[in-house]
């Protein structure tokens, strides 16, 4: 859509070169004063400036664009932590400064946002990204630049980079879990509808093999384009299936038309419930609680969790952005991203990329979601699943819990059905 | 059989839906040949009207009924500025005024971004229209059924108003032969102007009535607009039968697709249809037969 010249593009290209030049002629003033930062200076681009009272770091959402919608409650609560962090001391002494850029949606911005958040804003590490298209364009970025990526929502697994921290849930702490409870409440046919991109197919590939190997019938599959908004051949499929759930994997607005287009069909959770994986508090409002009420969700975090960490979250929230403001999934882990990476800087006692990533193991924080664990090996964090119900207050209510952390494991390497997955 | 038939209901309620969103276009763009891209948004804005009109009324079942006329003053009144502004500027310019209400489409959306807050906001639907009407063991959602009968009602009138009325002879005399109308003392100007009023108010119209299948968000026109579009494009310009007879048909084409593949692949196969179908006939379905040469 956004098309761009040629000149223009060269003249980017050149300015950012030049902005590169002017970083790596600048850098060696200030270089960070670790063993590791030997390592990364050798590619010739960490110009992380933490000389100063004050350390970098980059705010990488979409604030405008479609994504807008869900992308900008991550970053109200980046800000909240920043805040926090910053009311609190900062991080080894030093306040954070947050460079802000927009995403728009966009995977290709991404990239280009990060590259200048990395070689011309030298920032210690960038926090955002949505879509996985976005992770996805953004990761060869930061392998090549050695730097650090937090992304903050729950995704397909598959992958695991030694620049990017995963955390949001991996399928072993989301979807496994949610087939886990299904299993346990009875279900034996399964209806699959999902948004038709990587993650819903992938989750279903899953899915498919998970049903597979515990005698449950997939009698349907059916795919619906991003931003599809009749639902009513689809509900009508989902109708003479007959099954007895649903796993939702749509994304996005198709959401509301899906679930008006259900409960008007006359379908309701208690003859065949949805358990749905891409609806949190905040998509609730959107859909209308009418339509929803009753149903299941698969999460690591509900505005309901009760913890004292939770409550206080919750009222910092809600203070700072209104009342009516709810918290979600993926805003938690967002949250909970920013004081992880205080907790690596500060368990290695330096910002340099190679030793973050070398103090990460084992690094946790007592998160509004309960404790969760960083994993050394693959950069997700063990998280607690929870499966919720959708309430009459738009809220999100604990019906079934993992009781404790799930080691997160996005290939799927401990699950023997899941052997000819990837 | 019944899916055949709830397919069949599915079909015509997607072509009732098509026709709201293009009914208004086929007005603007086929009578008057402006390539309005913001039409969408003036769906959008129909569609925050009734938000904002349940915000002040409260009953669910009294709103929907005041937001209908109100989305379409609402509506056709952003029509009327943007006609009286910027459109009539570049009457005889169409790419020109492709690009700048693009650029005009772009900015309503972040207005709206920017007064309702980018979350998508719901319109709850009144008591009455809740459930679903069983016939021979077929369930009609009453929503869906109320949204034919709104596409009905709307059809009917802006067809009698067209045929006989006053109003509705000058503007056929102005798409006609601008020229002519002008020496026989026709308005052309306020033609035109009440054209894009009544065009652009049906699209709050359509706004208002999409409340109740989907939610409200910003970018909720866009969803519609190439559709909209397709719909007048394959009926046939300058036609209000052409787009009635093609909306049904796509809604029909692409229930009956997607139920025997899925849903990417029915649009894919729709829009086959409608390029095969414009080879043959590229003026459309139905078309206005007049001796000029042109």
């Amino acid at each position: 859509m956004r098309l761009r010249t040629p000149a223009a593009t060269r003249n980017l290209g050149g300015l950012s070169l030049a902005a590169l030049t002017v970083v790596t002629l600048t850098a060696c003033g200030a270089q960070v004063d670790s063993p590791g930062a030997d390592a990364s200076a050798a590619t010739g681009t960490t110009c992380v400036d933490t000389s100063g009272d004050t350390v970098k770091i980059g705010f990488l959402n979409s604030l405008s664009g479609t994504m807008a919608i869900s992308e900008q409650t991550v970053h109200d609560s980046l800000q909240l932590a920043a805040a926090e962090i910053n009311a609190d001391g900062g991080v080894l002494g030093k306040e954070l400064e947050i460079v802000t850029e927009d995403g728009q949606s966009e995977p290709t911005v991404f990239a280009e946002k990060a590259t200048k958040l990395i070689t011309s804003d030298c920032v210690a590490a960038v926090f955002g990204g949505w879509t996985s298209a976005s992770r996805k364009a953004m990761l060869p970025v930061f392998e090549s630049q050695d730097s650090l990526l937090f992304y903050p929502v729950q995704y397909e697994g598959l992958e695991a980079s030694p620049n990017i921290f995963y955390t949001g849930a991996t399928t072993n702490q989301q979807i496994v879990p949610a087939l886990d409870y299904l299993a346990e409440q009875g279900v034996e046919s399964l209806f699959l509808v999902g948004s038709d991109y990587v993650f819903p197919r992938t989750a279903n590939k899953i899915i498919n093999a998970y049903a597979a190997a515990h005698d449950i019938d997939v009698v349907g599959e059916e795919y619906a384009p991003l931003g599809h908004t009749d639902f009513s051949t689809i509900v009508n499929k989902v109708k003479s299936a007959d099954a007895d759930a649903v796993f939702n994997t749509l994304n996005g607005d198709s959401n509301v038309a899906f679930f008006k287009e259900y409960s008007n069909a006359g379908l309701s959770p208690d003859e065949m419930p949805v358990l749905s994986v891409s609806i949190a508090e905040e998509e609730i409002g959107g859909i209308g609680v009418e339509n929803v009420k009753g149903q299941l969700t698969a999460w690591n975090y509900y505005q309901t969790v009760d913890t004292p960490e939770n409550a206080a979250f919750v009222e910092a929230f809600q203070a700072e952005y209104g009342e009516d403001r709810v918290t979600s999934d993926p805003m938690e882990a967002a949250y909970d991203s920013l004081y992880l990476w205080k907790g690596m800087v500060e368990k290695a006692e330096s910002f340099a990329v190679a030793d973050v990533q070398e103090a990460a193991d084992g690094v946790s924080f007592d998160a509004p979601e309960g404790i969760v664990t960083v994993n050394g090996d693959n950069h997700h964090i063990a998280k607690t699943a929870l499966i919720g119900r959708i309430g009459d207050d738009g809220l999100i209510h604990t019906e079934w819990s993992s009781e404790e952390p799930i080691e997160p494991d996005p290939f799927l390497e401990g699950y023997d059905w899941a052997q000819d997955l990837s | 059989m019944d899916i055949l038939l709830n397919q069949l209901f599915a079909g015509l309620s997607l072509g009732s839906v098509l026709l709201l969103a293009a009914l208004g276009l086929a007005l603007t763009f086929g009578q008057m040949g402006v390539i309005n891209m913001a039409h969408g948004e003036f769906m959008m804005a129909g569609a925050y009207t009734a938000f904002v009109v349940q915000g002040v009324i409260g009953s669910a079942g009294v709103s929907l009924l005041v937001a209908l006329p109100v989305g379409f003053v609402v509506g056709g009144v952003l029509g009327l500025v943007l006609e009286a502004t910027l459109i009539h500027r570049m009457y005889h310019r169409p790419l020109d005024t492709l690009l700048v209400t693009w650029g005009v489409a772009l900015v309503l959306q972040q207005v709206a971004r920017d007064v309702f807050g980018a979350p998508n906001v719901d319109v709850t639907a009144p008591e009455w229209l809740s459930g679903a009407v069983t016939v021979g063991g077929i369930a009609l959602p009453k929503t869906r059924l109320f949204i034919l009968a709104v596409a009905i009602v709307c059809v009917a009138t802006l067809s009698v108003a067209l045929r006989s009325t006053p109003l509705g002879r000058r503007i056929r005399a102005v798409v006609q032969n601008r020229d002519l109308a002008e020496a026989s003392g026709i308005s052309s100007r306020g033609t035109d102007r009440l054209t894009f009023f009544i065009g652009s108010g049906l699209a709050g119209i359509a706004g208002v009535a999409l409340t109740l299948l989907g939610s409200i968000g910003p970018t909720l026109g866009t969803n519609y607009i190439v559709d909209a579009f397709l719909v007048v494009v394959a009926g046939g310009i300058g036609q209000i039968k052409g787009t009635v007879i093609a909306a049904t048909a796509l809604g029909l084409m692409q229930a009956f697709f997607e139920y025997s593949t899925t849903a990417s692949v029915a649009k894919v196969l729709v829009f086959v249809v409608i390029v095969a179908f414009l080879q043959v006939r590229p003026q459309g379905l139905v078309t206005v037969r007049t001796r000029s040469l042109v």
